[in-house]
């Protein structure tokens, strides 16, 4: 890896690294036999926000977790196909899923910051895990600096040696996303982020989601079509028939997807007639 | 512009009381479990009363010499059980060396790393264990743990003992130096308390909240810096439990330390000379020959260990039970 030196982390304000795109081609996904995902194809830009939306138990979130080898952890689980970042294939039987993890952070529906940590070692959390050892004076930039991207910064400041479990459930997703940040990840994958939080508390997740797009690739996976809205640039739509497996129905930029369908389901979907 | 209008003035109402009438069964079923529930702290209260009463005469005539005296000769007066109670500490020390990181791992590979298939038949073969009849495993440490353990106990003897002196025993050269020792009682006990150990332990962990541990790995940890950042900490206490609950066992077993250890009366800071004894081992070597007040002596030993065992089991209860990982557990 090229970020185990020192000097990445002090200096990636003045250097910034251009986000990696997110490729996935022919993903076919099983749970034992049965099949949940068939043949998707989907380019995640680059430093973009794709939003993948669609009724539940049409495998959004398997594939989401199939984006940073999560899949895989469920018993019984396979996949066919392969997910390309910048290129190269996660699933590459080379590289070790860890690696491909590193990169690609994830920010899950409930909020799940390690509760015996305090603030503070939450955000650093990821580095702790992966071995890597920092400075305190870069350490301590690297908190500040991921709480700020993540929009916590103001409200934890005085507070970073508390438990991370003390903190309110917004401020705990928001921690978590600080926490995936400070890792410098290339894509943030987001799994119904806001789906546990009330109103001030998305709206603070969905300012977070943009402005630290540019910066990462996010993709999120919501059911709320207005969030799809604000916060995406490219939109996926999944569907599943009944006990069929899910697929992309349409995709495209956002404000097509909203505006000028292709699909009747897509337009049905987005207007609010089901799902 | 708002206007500001009084609101209307009303007596406030009388508060309720909020009552409501039980069904006939639930008022069977509470009457039911309530007087079951009873009826086991009155056992509990029951026995402890038999134990004190049949105690009285040796801790009247003893005092305080009943606990601090290392002899026992009930015919000459002389009779305490500070022997005893060290004894039954040393075992139980090594019964936890043996018992804590080999249960601590045991639990740890069922609950994370063994693989699905094989993980039930782990978990019941760790219940089988705890089943299995302690005069088993006393014969079992009887006939073949204890020739195996002596060389171990030479061994260490031989090597350690230069530097650490409690590790030296008389004649270091023979064999019989070693038997019956509170080293190889200790560590028999231990093998007993194990799946005690083990399976708090694994239930714990295995509690550990999915949504933490998959936090951790997104974050790209090793599956041991998952189990370091999640499982371990949420376990904690589930670890505390099981050690204290090991202990609790440990310091109870009889059958094991009476057939390994030849019992002896003395302050010994050698724990792998030949000789040591517990209170369990020297009650039931004795209540058979013993009247008067010998008898009452080890009623006296057993009301120590009694309550010592109430004492470690309900920490141990306590620990288990306010922590967040183990409020679903029973122990």
């Amino acid at each position: 890896m090229t970020m185990t030196d020192d000097a990445t982390l002090v200096l990636p304000a003045a250097q910034p690294r251009l986000p990696a795109a997110l490729v996935a081609e022919r993903v076919s996904a099983w749970f034992g036999d049965h099949q949940v995902l068939e043949d998707v194809d989907l380019a995640m830009a680059a430093g973009e926000v794709t939003a993948l939306i669609g009724p539940s138990g049409c495998g959004k979130s398997t594939f989401l977790r199939i984006l940073n080898r999560m899949h895989e952890l469920v018993p019984g689980a396979s996949l066919a196909g392969q997910v390309l970042l910048d290129g190269h294939d996660i699933y590459d039987p080379e590289l070790r899923p860890i690696e491909s993890r590193r990169r690609i952070g994830m920010v899950f529906q409930k909020a799940n910051p390690f509760p015996t940590m305090s603030v503070h070692d939450n955000v650093l959390a990821g580095l702790r895990l992966t071995g890597r050892r920092t400075r305190r004076s870069t350490s301590d930039d690297l908190v500040e600096r991921s709480l700020r991207s993540a929009g916590l910064w103001e409200e934890v400041k005085n507070r970073l040696g508390t438990p991370g479990s003390s903190l309110s459930g917004g401020q705990q997703q928001r921690l978590c996303i600080a926490r995936a940040l400070a890792v410098r990840p290339d894509v943030l994958l987001m799994d119904e982020p806001c789906s546990a939080l009330d109103p001030t508390s998305t709206r603070r997740v969905e300012e977070t989601i943009r402005s630290i797009a540019g910066e990462v690739t996010v993709v999120i996976v919501t059911h709320n079509m207005q969030q799809a809205h604000r916060v995406s640039d490219h939109c996926a739509f999944f569907l599943a028939a009944e006990g069929k497996p899910g697929y992309i129905v349409e995709q495209g930029r956002t404000e097509d997807i909203f505006e000028r369908p292709q699909d009747e389901r897509t337009s049905d979907y987005v207007n609010g007639r089901f799902g | 512009m708002t206007i500001s209008v009084d609101p209307p003035v009303r007596t406030a109402a009388t508060r309720r009381v909020i009552s409501a009438r039980p069904t006939p069964q639930d008022v069977t079923f509470v009457v039911a479990a309530r007087s079951a529930a009873i009826s086991t702290l009155v056992v509990m209260g029951l026995i402890g009363l038999f134990l004190l009463i049949g105690a009285w005469p040796a801790l009247h005539q003893q005092g305080l010499s009943f606990i601090t005296e290392w002899q026992w000769l009930p015919e000459a007066g002389t009779f305490g059980i500070a022997s005893l109670l060290w004894g039954t500490f040393l075992i139980g020390l090594f019964a936890l060396v043996v018992a804590v990181p080999v249960g601590f791992g045991a639990a740890l590979f069922i609950s994370e790393y063994a693989p699905r298939s094989i993980k039930g038949s782990l978990i019941t073969l760790v219940d089988l264990m705890a089943a299995v009849p302690s005069i088993i495993y006393a014969m079992w440490a009887l006939f073949f743990l204890q020739a195996h353990l002596l060389t171990v106990a030479q061994w260490i003897s031989v090597h350690f003992g230069p530097v650490l002196p409690f590790l030296r025993v008389n004649t270091p050269d023979s064999p019989s130096s070693y038997t019956s020792s509170a080293f190889i009682a200790g560590i028999a006990v231990g093998v007993v308390v194990l799946p005690t150990v083990t399976s708090i332990m694994r239930e714990v962990f295995a509690q550990a909240p999915i949504g933490e541990r998959e936090g951790a790995i997104a974050l790209g940890a090793t599956r041991w810096g998952m189990i370091r950042t999640v499982v371990i900490p949420f376990g904690r206490s589930g670890i505390v439990g099981g050690i204290m609950l090991g202990l609790g066992r440990a310091l109870g077993e009889t059958i094991v330390v009476y057939a390994v250890i030849s019992p002896m009366f003395e302050f010994t800071t050698h724990p792998l000379q030949s000789g040591t004894n517990t209170i369990a081992s020297h009650i039931a070597s004795r209540y058979s020959e013993s009247g008067g007040v010998a008898l009452s002596g080890l009623l006296g030993a057993g009301l120590v260990l009694f309550l010592f065992t109430l004492v470690i089991n309900t920490l141990a209860g306590i620990v288990v039970s306010r922590s967040r990982s183990g409020s679903a557990t029973e122990i």
